[in-house]
């Protein structure tokens, strides 16, 4: 007689060392295989978007830092330069420049958690991410530098930055753009070639092309699955047209790809603040703007390549102090939107992995 | 560079094939009628010389007498995105057509606006509250919840 069997719901999460926050992932299994999954999340849901209705054009940008707070450089970024298209502001030269650096900056300490945390759920416990967070330490230190701040920077304003840099911050940034690569060779060493690494990850939660186009996922997610899509080549904001770097791309779409893009734009991002480096010119940060914006009627959406993705802002201005409507296109909750047809068919443990290797924020999933 | 497509010559080639469909047009943004969004969707996806295979994200805003969906269209192909947008008048069960068929990436975001603005979308897999839980009273993002 066969042996009866029924599927059994097994939750992982919401607290959850592997959940990278607060997401629960509600699995069906048919033993240790995944025959069904619904991602749940809201934990973290602050009401973002209704809180920005209510605030001044400026007082948003803290709120932007709690989106990604792994990026909080590009959040600000992102929503500043909806501002201005929508108010008509022209940023100086010098604050172009100070913003491609700290976003780049900011990049690359999203990947190197982004690596880290992925070799924390691939099994190899707090090493790599301890090395990883060593790198990420000296970003942080700059940022500290020119902002104050360790996590929420709340750097950058409508119409510029909030501050010019104090005068060790270049020679501390060239220290850290020639030492970087000595390490991004390190990891490589310690990692590219692993055993343990390929053998978890190569083959293992692939996103065929076609679906991570029609599922809108975007950043590596996109790239890892051979579309060589990168909004700062594909739509150039900010000085992005005057720099040269590659769109590194995966061709597999699976969990190793992933992985490889991000230490690849990581380098990509040391080329970029490179040639920044060169070209900054001297002259103001910040352009004289009001205190209280209102810009005139009208819509506008503004969009960056932030670490995770695609990260966009759509406002509505009904000519008062604050915006009628503040839509924020996360690319972390888009990139999950693909995560079901990733996971059915792969075990448990495998799971924990494909998820890792998409990189969300939970901050910036529920919002 | 993207190329930023002008709503109103879209609207000139759209009313060749659905002389209906389309509500206003401007340079910004094509609005058409809610009830023909997914066709005109469908058209805008599989027409060659537009292909808009992504669809980059959808909102919602809340002008009292209408709720303004907004949906930011792009190709990856030919790199260029249009704004589509339709209304949804009435307050008392405001519902409008699904494009989960279209495009997956409005899964989650149909199901965001469902849960913080009230707006059904009919035809839609699983429209369920997101990030709000089951049981949760009314939708905050509307201009009248207090």
């Amino acid at each position: 007689m066969a042996l009866k069997t029924e599927p059994f719901v097994l939750n992982i999460g919401p607290v959850h060392p592997s959940t990278h926050g607060v997401f629960r992932m509600r699995t069906t299994l048919d033993g240790e295989v995944i025959v069904d999954m619904e991602p749940v999340f809201g934990y973290l849901h602050r009401g973002i978007e209704k809180l920005a209705e209510e605030r001044t054009y400026t007082g948003i940008i803290p709120l932007t830092d709690r989106l990604d707070y792994l990026a909080s450089m590009s959040n600000n970024l992102a929503y500043c330069l909806a501002v201005e298209k929508l108010a008509g502001v022209k940023v100086p030269e010098r604050a172009e420049y100070l913003r491609v650096i700290m976003a780049e900056l900011q990049r690359i300490a999203s990947h190197l958690i982004g690596v880290g945390a992925f070799m924390n759920d691939c099994g190899a416990f707090m090493t790599p991410i301890l090395y990883m967070i060593r790198e990420r330490e000296k970003i942080l230190d700059l940022f500290e530098m020119v902002s104050g701040q360790r996590l929420t920077y709340n750097y950058m304003r409508v119409g510029g930055v909030s501050q010019d840099i104090p005068d060790e911050f270049l020679p501390a940034l060239d220290k850290f753009v020639r030492q970087m690569p000595g390490f991004l060779d390190e990891y490589d060493q310690l990692l590219a070639e692993n055993e343990v690494l390929l053998a978890r990850s190569k083959g293992v939660g692939i996103l065929p092309k076609e679906l991570a186009i029609n599922a809108s996922a975007s950043g590596p997610v996109l790239r890892a699955s051979g579309v060589k899509w990168d909004i700062r080549k594909a739509d150039p904001y900010s000085i992005y047209d005057r720099f040269e770097f590659d769109i590194p791309t995966g061709s597999a779409g699976d969990c190793y790809d992933r992985y490889w893009v991000r230490v690849q734009e990581m380098r990509q991002s040391l080329r970029i603040i490179k040639q920044a480096m060169e070209q900054i010119p001297s002259g103001a940060v910040r352009c004289e703007v009001t205190h209280l914006i209102h810009p005139p009627v009208g819509e506008a959406y503004a969009r960056v390549e932030a670490p995770k993705g695609e990260l966009g802002f759509y406002l509505v201005s009904d000519n008062s102090i604050a915006p009628y409507r503040c839509h924020i296109r996360a690319p972390s909750l888009l990139n999950l939107t693909a995560l079901r047809d990733l996971v059915i068919g792969w075990k448990v443990a495998d799971a924990i992995i494909i998820f890792g290797s998409i990189d969300i924020c939970m901050g910036e999933v529920d919002r | 560079m993207t190329v930023y497509l002008s709503g109103s010559k879209i609207a000139k080639q759209m009313t060749e094939n659905f002389p209906e469909a389309v509500a206003e047009a401007s340079d910004q943004a094509v609005v058409v009628k809610s009830e023909s969004l997914l066709e005109v969707a469908q058209y805008l996806k599989s027409s060659p010389e537009l292909d808009f295979d992504y669809l980059t994200s959808i909102t919602a805003v809340d002008y009292y007498e209408y709720f303004e969906l907004v949906y930011q269209l792009t190709s990856l192909k030919h790199n260029h995105s249009l704004v589509l947008k339709t209304r949804c008048y009435g307050r008392d069960k405001p519902a409008v057509l699904s494009v989960v068929s279209l495009w997956r990436g409005a899964d989650f975001q149909e199901r965001e606006i469902y849960d913080l603005m009230g707006i059904r979308f009919n035809g839609h897999p699983n429209l369920n509250r997101i990030v709000l839980w089951q049981g949760f009273e009314g939708h905050p993002l509307c201009k009248d919840y207090l």
